[in-house]
C-alpha cells in the first residue's frame, strides 16, 4: 500500500514536471532568425494585412493617427476583458527597445520577453503561419511608426484566468504550423490562404470557437456569435457568403456590400486595412474564400 | 374540386399576406422610416458606386442627381427617428445598438459627417469618374465610422 502511494507521488510529480515543461514559454533563437533583412515598404503591405492597426491603435483613430499604436480598446470576451497594450516604438510603455529575436517571439510563440505568455486575443496562432521574411520586413517598417507615452492598461479577468501559465495548455491545444485549409489550390488561392489565414486572421472572428476558447477548425469560417453580446459574425463559407469574386474584392476596398450597405462593426475597420493592399491580394482573398469547402449536411466543414 | 384547391390557395396567400403585415406592423413607425431612410441612401449610393467600381459607365447627370439625393437625405432632421426603446434589446427587426442612446453626441457627430461627405460628393459628382471614386472613398468612410460603433454587426 505504502508502495502504491509512492508510486503514484512519484507519477504525480512526474506530470507536473512535464507539464510544466510543456507548457513553458518559449522564445524563437536568434540564430534562426540570422541573415533576415527587412525591407520598411514591404512591411507596410504586412503591417495592414495583419491588422495591427485595428486592435492597438486608439479607438476610432483615423487617418495618420491609426499609425500611433498606443493600445487602449477593449476586447470583451467570455473571460473577461482584454485592454489592447501600447505596442508603439516608446522604449517605456511600448517595444521601443525590443530585439528582433523578441519581436518574432511574441508573434509566433505569443510569448514576451519576460517570458510570459500573452493570452490569445493577441492572434499570435495566426502570426505563427506568417513568412519570417514577412516579419522582417514588418518590423522594419515598425521601426518608423511614431511613439506613444500612453501606459497600457491591464487586462480585466477573473481567476483562473489570471495565470498565464494556463495559456500554455492552451497553445498546446490550439497551436498549429498548418494552414486549415489544404489541398490542390491555385497561386492566388494560396496567396489569400496565406493572407487570410496567416495575416488577416478572419478566422478569429468568423469561426466558432470551442469551450475553452479555441477556434473550431472543423467549422472554419462558418460564421461564430459575436463576443461583444449580440448577433451573429456572418459566414464566409460558399455556400452562405454567395457574392462574386469581384463584388468581394471591391467590399473589401470600399466597404459597401453588392446591394450598398456598408461594412459596420470591426469590419469597418478591418477594411481600412484591407482597403491599403494592392488590388491583387483582396482578389486572392475573395478567390480563397471561394474555394472554402462548404459544411456538411451536419453542419461539420470536412478538413 | 379545382374551386377548393384555388380557393384554399387564396386563404393560403391571404394568411401568408397578413403573416408579412403583421411583422412588418410590429416595427415601430420611426424604425421603418430610419430603414427607409438607409436604404434611399443605399439606392443613391449603387448608383454612384456602381460607377466608381467600373461596373456601369459614368454618367455625370446621373452621378450629380444621385449625389444630389445624398445630400437631401443628409439633410433630414433626425429627431422623430430616434425614439427611445428602440434599440436592438428591446426590437426584434432593429440594429441599432444602445449606444445611440448612449452617446447622442457621437452618434449626431457622425451624422453630420456623412452630411459633409455627401456635400463633397455633390460638389464634384459632375467632375468625371476619378473626382467620384475619391469621393465615393470618404462617404463609404462616413458610413463604416458610425456602423461601426452604432450598428449591430450582423
Amino acid at each position: 500500500m505504502r508502495r502504491l502511494v509512492s508510486v503514484l507521488i512519484v507519477m504525480g510529480l512526474a506530470a507536473f514536471a512535464a507539464g510544466l515543461l510543456l507548457t513553458r514559454p518559449v522564445s524563437v533563437p536568434a540564430a534562426e532568425l540570422a541573415g533576415l533583412s527587412g525591407d520598411a515598404v514591404a512591411g507596410e503591405a504586412v503591417f495592414w494585412a495583419a491588422g495591427c492597426a485595428s486592435c492597438h491603435a486608439a479607438e476610432d483613430a483615423t487617418g495618420e493617427a491609426r499609425l500611433v499604436l498606443s493600445g487602449g480598446q477593449r476586447f470583451p470576451s467570455d473571460f473577461g476583458t482584454f485592454v489592447a497594450p501600447n505596442v508603439s516604438m516608446d522604449p517605456e510603455h511600448g517595444i521601443g527597445d525590443w530585439t528582433f529575436p523578441q519581436f518574432v517571439t511574441a508573434l509566433q510563440e505569443g510569448i514576451s520577453p519576460e517570458g510570459r505568455h500573452y493570452y490569445p486575443a493577441f492572434p499570435y496562432p495566426a502570426y505563427r503561419l506568417a513568412t519570417r521574411q514577412d516579419l522582417a520586413d514588418l518590423w522594419a517598417f515598425w521601426q518608423t511608426l511614431p511613439s506613444s507615452d500612453a501606459p497600457s492598461a491591464p487586462h480585466e479577468l477573473g481567476f483562473p484566468f489570471t495565470i498565464r501559465r494556463t495559456v500554455g495548455v492552451w497553445n498546446l491545444l490550439n497551436l498549429s504550423d498548418d494552414f486549415v485549409v489544404t489541398g490542390d489550390l491555385t497561386a492566388e488561392q494560396a496567396r489569400g490562404r496565406y493572407l487570410a489565414e496567416a495575416l488577416a486572421h478572419c478566422g478569429e472572428c468568423h469561426t466558432p470557437r470551442n469551450a475553452l476558447g479555441g477556434l473550431d477548425r472543423a467549422a472554419w469560417l462558418a460564421g461564430a456569435p459575436d463576443p461583444s453580446g449580440s448577433g451573429r459574425i456572418p459566414p464566409l463559407t460558399p455556400d452562405e457568403l454567395r457574392w462574386s469574386e469581384a463584388e468581394i474584392a471591391a467590399y473589401l476596398t470600399d466597404g459597401f456590400t453588392p446591394s450598398f450597405d456598408s461594412a459596420g462593426g470591426h469590419m469597418a475597420s478591418v477594411i481600412r486595412n484591407l482597403g491599403q493592399l494592392a488590388s491583387a491580394d483582396r482578389f486572392a482573398i475573395a478567390a480563397y474564400l471561394k474555394a472554402l469547402p462548404e459544411p456538411a449536411e451536419d453542419g461539420t466543414i470536412p478538413y | 374540386m379545382k374551386t377548393r384547391t384555388l380557393l384554399a390557395s387564396i386563404v393560403a396567400l391571404a394568411a401568408m399576406g397578413t403573416g408579412i403585415a403583421a411583422v412588418t406592423q410590429d416595427l415601430p413607425g420611426p424604425v421603418k422610416a430610419r430603414q427607409g431612410q438607409m436604404q434611399l441612401m443605399a439606392l443613391n449610393l449603387g448608383v454612384l458606386g456602381g460607377m466608381a467600381r467600373g461596373n456601369t459607365d459614368y454618367d455625370a447627370e446621373a452621378a450629380q442627381t444621385a449625389a444630389n439625393n445624398l445630400v437631401a437625405l443628409a439633410a433630414i432632421d433626425q429627431s422623430f427617428s430616434w425614439p427611445e426603446g428602440t434599440d436592438n434589446f428591446a426590437l426584434e427587426g432593429t440594429r441599432a445598438l444602445p449606444a445611440i442612446w448612449e452617446n447622442p453626441e457621437g452618434f449626431a457627430e457622425d451624422y453630420m459627417a456623412f452630411g459633409a461627405a455627401a456635400e463633397g460628393l455633390a460638389a464634384v459628382a459632375g467632375d468625371g469618374l476619378e473626382a467620384v471614386q475619391a469621393a465615393m472613398g470618404s462617404i463609404g468612410g462616413t458610413c463604416g465610422a458610425c456602423h461601426d460603433d452604432f450598428r449591430q454587426a450582423n
